[in-house]
Parts: C-alpha cells; sequence; structure tokens
C-alpha cells in the first residue's frame, strides 16, 4: 500500500537496501557478511527525524500539552527542526527554532521555507552562550511549549513502534544494528526492541568526533548527556572523526550509488568494522546501518570534492552530523 | 610501552598545554596513574572518588568507547591511540544543555 491520506501518513517504510559491492568480500566457503542500508532520507522530509517529530507532536496534543495555536520551541541544530517545521505547518502550530550559527545554509533556507522561525546563537559562545540564550527565551515566554528530543520518550518510541520492526521484518537474519548516536532516541528505541527480539543481536553507536570548537566547555562539569541515553542497550560505541565520515560518505555513493549526508559515512564506518570484525572471526552477519540523510544539505560545505584533506578543512568547526 | 594519548582543550593546564602525550601500561587505569605521574591531578578529573569514570567525560581507545571495552580495566597495547573528550551530545553543541534547562521551565 503506498496511498496516504497525508503526508503525515507518509513517514516511515523506508526501504533497506542491500550493499554488494561495499560489503567486505568473504574466504570461499565462509559464512556471508553483509551490509544493509536503511534510506531513511526517503522520508517526507528527507530525514529520519520525521519519525521522532511526528510521535513527540501526537504525543504531546493526545496528553493536552499541545493545543491549536501553540508554539513550540526547540534546540536543534538542523533535521529536527525541519521535521518538527512540516508537522506544526500540517497540525496548526507556531515553531521557533534556536540554532546554532555554524550550520549549513541550507538547513536554515529550508527551516524557513517550511515555515519555521529561527533564533540563532554564536557559535563562538560555545555551550554557555547556548545555555543564556535559552534561558532567556524561556524567560521571555514561559507559554511556549518544548518537546525537547533529548528527553522526550516518545523521541526513542517512534523507533521502538516503527524502526525495529520494519528492520526485523525486512531482515529477520540481522545480527548487527549501527545508528548515529545524537539525541540517542533511534539506537534505544530501535535497540531496545530487537535486543527483546534477537538474541545476541549488537547494538553499534556512531557518535561524530568533530573538531576541537565544539568541544569548548569551560570545564568537564559542563558537559551533557542526553535524558534519554541508557549505556545498557548498546553493545559498543565508536567515535568517528571528520576524515573517516567524509571517506566513507563519498564511498557510498561512488560504490553505491547512494547520495547521503556525512553522519551517514561515519555510521557506515563503524558498520563497515564491526563488518570486517564478523569476516576475521568468520562468522555470519548481516549488518543494517542508518541513512540518516541525504546529501543535499551539505552540498555547500564543498566536502563532496577535492582532497580528504580539503574536506576536513572545510567541516572544521561545522556541526557535520 | 608507547601509547598516544589525546588531550582536550579543558585538561591542557595539565600538560603544560600539549594536545597529545605519550604514555605507558597495559590497561586504562595503570595508564591514567602513569600520566598522573607526571601530569600531576589528570587522573583526578578523569576519574571519581568512588573510582569510576567521571560521568561527562568519554574515553575512546582506537575511537572505541572504552565503558563497552570493560572502563578502567581496558586492555591496552603498544601503539594504540587513547582519546579523552568531555561528553557533549553528538551534533547538538551546547544545546542539548540549554534544551535541558527549557525542558524543565516550559513543559506544562
Amino acid at each position: 500500500m503506498s496511498r496516504y491520506e497525508s503526508l503525515l501518513e507518509a513517514a516511515g517504510e523506508t526501504p533497506l537496501v542491500g550493499l554488494p559491492r561495499l560489503s567486505p568480500a568473504v574466504p570461499e566457503g565462509a559464512p556471508p557478511v553483509r551490509l544493509w542500508a536503511k534510506l531513511e532520507d526517503r522520508n517526507p522530509t528527507g530525514s529520519i527525524k520525521d519519525r521522532a517529530a511526528l510521535f513527540m507532536v501526537r504525543e504531546a496534543e493526545r496528553a493536552g500539552r499541545l493545543r491549536p495555536g501553540d508554539t513550540i520551541l526547540e534546540p536543534t541544530s538542523g533535521n529536527t527542526g525541519i521535521s518538527l517545521a512540516m508537522v506544526a505547518k500540517l497540525r496548526g502550530y507556531r515553531l521557533v527554532c534556536v540554532m546554532p550559527e555554524n550550520v549549513s545554509t541550507e538547513r536554515t533556507q529550508l527551516l524557513r521555507m517550511y515555515g519555521a522561525e529561527i533564533i540563532f546563537s554564536p557559535a563562538a559562545g560555545g555551550s554557555n552562550q547556548a545555555v543564556a540564550t535559552a534561558k532567556q527565551i524561556a524567560a521571555d515566554h514561559p507559554d511556549w511549549v518544548m518537546l525537547f528530543q533529548y528527553g522526550n520518550p516518545d523521541n526513542a518510541r517512534a523507533h521502538y513502534e516503527t524502526t525495529g520492526p520494519e528492520l526485523l521484518r525486512d531482515l529477520p537474519t540481522i545480527t548487527h544494528f549501527v545508528a548515529g548516536l545524537g539525541t540517542t532516541g533511534t539506537l534505544m528505541g530501535t535497540g531496545r526492541y530487537l535486543r527483546e527480539k534477537v538474541p545476541g543481536i549488537e547494538i553499534i553507536a556512531a557518535e561524530p568526533r568533530y573538531g576541537e570548537v565544539v568541544y569548548g566547555l569551560r570545564n568537564i562539569d559542563e558537559g551533557y548527556v542526553p535524558e534519554l541515553y541508557d549505556a545498557s542497550v548498546l553493545t559498543r560505541r565508536f567515535s568517528v572523526g571528520t576524515r573517516d565520515a567524509v571517506l566513507r560518505t563519498r564511498q557510498l555513493v561512488e560504490v553505491e550509488g547512494i547520495f547521503a549526508g556525512f553522519s551517514s559515512g561515519a555510521i557506515l564506518h563503524a558498520a563497515l568494522a564491526v563488518a570486517h570484525q564478523a569476516v576475521k572471526d568468520g562468522i555470519r552477519a548481516d549488518v543494517a546501518f542508518v541513512v540518516a540523510d541525504g546529501g543535499w544539505k551539505y552540498l555547500s560545505t564543498g566536502a563532496y570534492g577535492g582532497t580528504l584533506a580539503e574536506a576536513e578543512d572545510a567541516l572544521e568547526g561545522q556541526l557535520w552530523a | 610501552m608507547a601509547i598516544e594519548v589525546r588531550i582536550p582543550t579543558i585538561l591542557r593546564t595539565y600538560t603544560g598545554g600539549a594536545k597529545t602525550v605519550e604514555g605507558a601500561g597495559d590497561t586504562l587505569a595503570a595508564l591514567l596513574t602513569d600520566l598522573d605521574s607526571r601530569h600531576s591531578g589528570l587522573r583526578g578529573r578523569l576519574v571519581t572518588e568512588q573510582g569510576g569514570l567521571h560521568r561527562f567525560v568519554n574515553i575512546y581507545v582506537n575511537d572505541e568507547d572504552v565503558r563497552f571495552l570493560g572502563s578502567l580495566d581496558a586492555k591496552l597495547n603498544d601503539g594504540d591511540n587513547v582519546t579523552i573528550l568531555p561528553a557533549v551530545a553528538g551534533g547538538a553543541f551546547g544545546f542539548a544543555a540549554a534544551a535541558a534547562l527549557l525542558g524543565r521551565s516550559t513543559t506544562r
């Protein structure tokens, strides 16, 4: 069935495609090791965040936290804002996004196109500035509703109820699931579902490792771990640097024809690591990983062309995932 | 046994400003003790008084989070790369912290 009553109903049910060229070769007679990409760029606004945005808004409506005409406020560096903007438009809410200056211009253009208003926080001020900006907005507008993707259980539940079941239905032989770690919603929801259904499954996180400016906290106690995060859901967690993420993003389009954003390259890097480990150990593996969004929004970075060193420079200080 | 350790900006006061230092040890715990002998106070910023890793510190051995490799008991080998980073929500910059504050003050 591919007919829907509205765009909102068209979220999810994304394709899972095999990557026969990027999957590692195994020795003659050894069990197969296969990579599978879940193409989340095929969601209504082009990213996996449509799932979470839809669930968070619906649940807030059901709980009476959100009423027609309300203003939604969300700090976001991109995709969640775009998803929320679309959902807000179709459900009749106003959306205000607070975001750092150093995100790509396509993201801010998309947000405005979908009708969102943007308040920028200076990138240079780091988290202290962000906290100050956010506090001020909250004080000025106590009636605005925050869905708070980092601590909203409906973010994870979207994946427990949709992403997880889709993966298991399409790949009953799944042995590994690899996704990006940001709000942690994708990994917590999908990971919990798959762990309940597939004994021994590996749940692997790939987190972006940015340039130093992004870690410019004044001290360790200013660090932040999303409320949704539960380390016991994961079995491994990789930190992927900009160069590896760019390299894999390029491989994905060059070898398999999948044009993805850089966070997907970071995820592929971790997926390849576990796939090669499986080959070395001589075990069968069906490794499913998330392609979180397409590459369109990142073209202006220039990081799809030139040398890897040039791409690394181009992305220095940018939030590429 | 030489292990290269990358130090985040906020902890370079302990390393005389050095971005990377070398250390030795067959476990992470041994490495941190070794580092602390030359960079006094560094270990105390990473390990709590109870003897666990600080909640807002992430340490990676060859790009893998040590919390999934045995934490302080994680095994190390010559030539390994260790990276220390403060925990910030991936892709979230300081906005996660801001969101936490906002979430508590505007949720109704």
